[in-house]
């Protein structure tokens, strides 16, 4: 009798077994959870470029950023000029490639290092709770009750615009935001019945609450993570637009939309504006199909 | 010649009550109030009673899971040795919290989801001395078969498992450090009736094994009557009746414990039971009722019921030692 295509199938799955090939890839399970995430996979690779692109630029342009050239100012796009001029001439593409260093520099720094904080001091005070919850939560209201953009106001009007006011700035005000949501998680992860049997055993706290309880409460925060990188470098534009942000003279993805405050510019010379705020709004949904594809793949009760 | 293994005296769990603005303490829960108990080496001691009654509460408050607001725990050790338990230190309770374990209820949220099984069993063994990677995979492997699972299950996800199969590694973290007695949280409550039968007899069987002793918490006096060697009922945070399972069962003393047991099923037509219907819901914990705190749902209750409360005293069944707190026994007490 004929085997069918079944049934050779399942031999080779048994050969494989008996010859313990079986399930020899020694990659994460995490990690091939995300590789079958088509859109996250698509995000990882655009932001991989963006990223690249940034830190590379001088290998990618032969212009400098800052350089004025009277001689070719608001040119359109064209071969020399990839996303044309501005009204110094300083060549756009350029300046897109430069700005993206600090803008992501400061939305990605701004947005892990509150999380590292928010995460560090939410898990213990989560779990612990009692006296070190109360004036942990307390410190949070207090700074996230400021509104932002007076903070950057008062910092900029004592000690000037600055990159790393900004970044000091956005981790201020954004560290309550995760660590409210790291500990919402904690408290209810602290009553589970695997914590409890950590606890029969004695372990550390440490060990009980950043080893054993983070994982079970990082698929929320990595998509905040995402979602506050994102929020970052679009504060970080607004600022900047306003001419708050960083200094004027430092080329960001916010400073170069600055130009669109002019009508004239807005309506006439579209490739001051347009490419860059393309390229802001493509490398945001990128990260946050990346933090999409991130809580799938540490939820380890979804299949992938 | 039975020896105790732990020794509670007067253990009390009060959970303060908050209210208002400033969080001011307005009662307490007595959860637990009051226990006083033997627990001896290689017994099964059945601890039943109706949600809410504290029987968790009184399993967790040993291991300190749960701290005692007032009373004591005392181990006694092979050697005599006796060691108070709830004024230690964290760090002394450390060689303490490997004699004492716990299964846990819920199969579900035992485990924990993001480490394979080896992953969330080895810190405990990593802490209590074994270095070596393939030691531990080894001792987690060996109960991993004791509890007629593959060894290869230890590199498996939680969520691959079914609850019965969750319950026996359960089982195999609360054995992973040799304890001598394990506290069993209704460990069997939230599984089929087929797989309960299952994981009861693998209980017993490691219990001759290893030489265990149980604390087996329970709501169901089905499975107490079967598996343990004395039964302790619970009542409002105390215990109402004290006794060998068969005494429990055959010369009940306690009007409350008559009650359960008339509330068992039995699997015959022809067997008239006389069904005891108690009325009403068991009453706060915040707010107990004066007197014996069973008086206002007892069919027998009398004018003393209401103002004096019983203690547990200590009787004679079958030539057995049998306590219970009521002031309507008749028979004679022993001191």
């Amino acid at each position: 009798m004929a085997k069918s295509s079944l049934d050779k199938k399942f031999d080779q799955i048994r050969k494989r077994e008996e010859e313990k090939t079986f399930s020899t890839k020694k990659r994460s399970r995490i990690v091939n959870k995300f590789l079958n995430n088509r859109l996250a996979v698509l995000g990882l690779i655009i932001f991989t470029i963006i990223i690249l692109a940034s830190i590379f630029a001088p290998l990618l342009s032969p212009y400098d950023p800052m350089r004025v050239d009277l001689r070719s100012m608001r040119q359109p796009p064209s071969f020399d000029h990839w996303f044309g001029t501005d009204s110094t001439g300083r060549d756009v593409f350029t300046r897109v490639l430069f700005g993206g260093r600090v803008s992501i520099f400061i939305g990605l720094g701004s947005a892990i290092l509150s999380a590292v904080v928010g995460i560090a001091v939410g898990c213990y005070a989560g779990y612990k709770g009692g006296w070190i919850d109360v004036i942990a939560l307390r410190i949070s209201e207090i700074f996230m009750s400021f509104p932002q953009i007076i903070l950057v106001l008062l910092l900029v009007s004592i000690t000037g615009q600055s990159l790393f006011n900004l970044m000091a700035i956005f981790i201020l005000t954004g560290w309550g935001g995760m660590y409210r949501l790291a500990r919402a998680r904690m408290l209810s992860l602290r009553e589970e019945e695997y914590v409890q049997a950590l606890r029969s055993f004695g372990l550390s706290t440490f060990t009980i609450c950043y080893k054993h309880m983070l994982p079970n409460a990082l698929s929320p925060i990595m998509v905040n993570i995402t979602l506050s990188t994102a929020m970052f470098i679009l504060t970080e534009a607004g600022l900047s637009f306003l001419g708050l942000g960083v200094p004027l003279n430092i080329p960001t993805w916010g400073n170069i939309l600055n130009v669109a405050q002019d009508i004239l510019i807005l309506q006439n010379y579209w490739w001051m504006w347009g490419p860059v705020g393309i390229v802001i709004s493509v490398f945001v949904l990128c990260v946050n199909f990346i933090g999409d594809g991130l809580r799938d793949s540490t939820d380890p009760s979804q299949q992938g | 010649m039975k020896k105790e293994i732990l020794k509670l005296r007067g253990v009390k769990v009060h959970f303060p009550v908050q209210a208002g603005v400033f969080n001011r303490v307005v009662g307490h829960v007595l959860a637990v109030d009051g226990v006083d108990l033997d627990i001896f080496r290689g017994e099964v001691l059945g601890l039943a009673g109706e949600s809410g009654c504290g029987k968790t509460t009184l399993g967790k408050a040993i291991l300190r899971l749960v701290e005692p607001t007032d009373g004591e725990v005392k181990y006694i050790s092979l050697d005599d040795n006796e060691t108070e338990l709830t004024s230690l230190e964290k760090k002394e309770m450390d060689p303490f919290r490997k004699k004492l374990q716990i299964v846990f209820q819920d199969p579900h949220s035992s485990l924990n989801p993001s480490f394979t099984i080896f992953g969330s069993l080895q810190d405990p063994l990593k802490k209590f001395g074994i270095k070596s990677k393939e030691e531990r995979r080894k001792i987690i492997g060996d109960l991993l078969e004791a509890v007629n699972m593959r060894r290869e299950y230890m590199d498996r996800y939680p969520h691959e498992f079914s609850g019965g199969q969750r319950q026996r590694i359960g089982i195999v973290r609360a054995l992973c450090l040799e304890p001598e007695l394990i506290v069993c949280d209704e460990a069997v409550s939230a599984l089929d009736v087929s797989i309960q039968a299952q994981v009861l007899k693998l209980l017993m069987q490691l219990k001759k094994e290893k030489n265990l002793t149980y604390l087996f918490i329970t709501h169901d006096l089905s499975v107490t009557e079967y598996l343990c060697d004395r039964i302790a009922v619970m009542y409002l945070g105390r215990i109402v009746e004290l006794c060998d399972s068969e005494d429990l069962y055959n010369n009940t003393l306690h009007p409350y414990s008559e009650a359960l047991i008339s509330a068992i099923p039995v699997a015959d037509l022809d067997k008239q039971t006389k069904r005891i219907v108690l009325e009403g819901d068991v009453p706060s914990p915040v707010n107990p009722p004066k007197g014996c705190p069973f008086h206002p749902r007892c069919p027998k209750a009398t004018d003393i019921c209401k103002t004096e409360v019983p203690t547990l005293k200590k009787y004679s069944t079958n030539g057995n030692e049998h306590y219970a707190s009521c002031h309507l026994i008749d028979l004679p007490e022993i001191s």
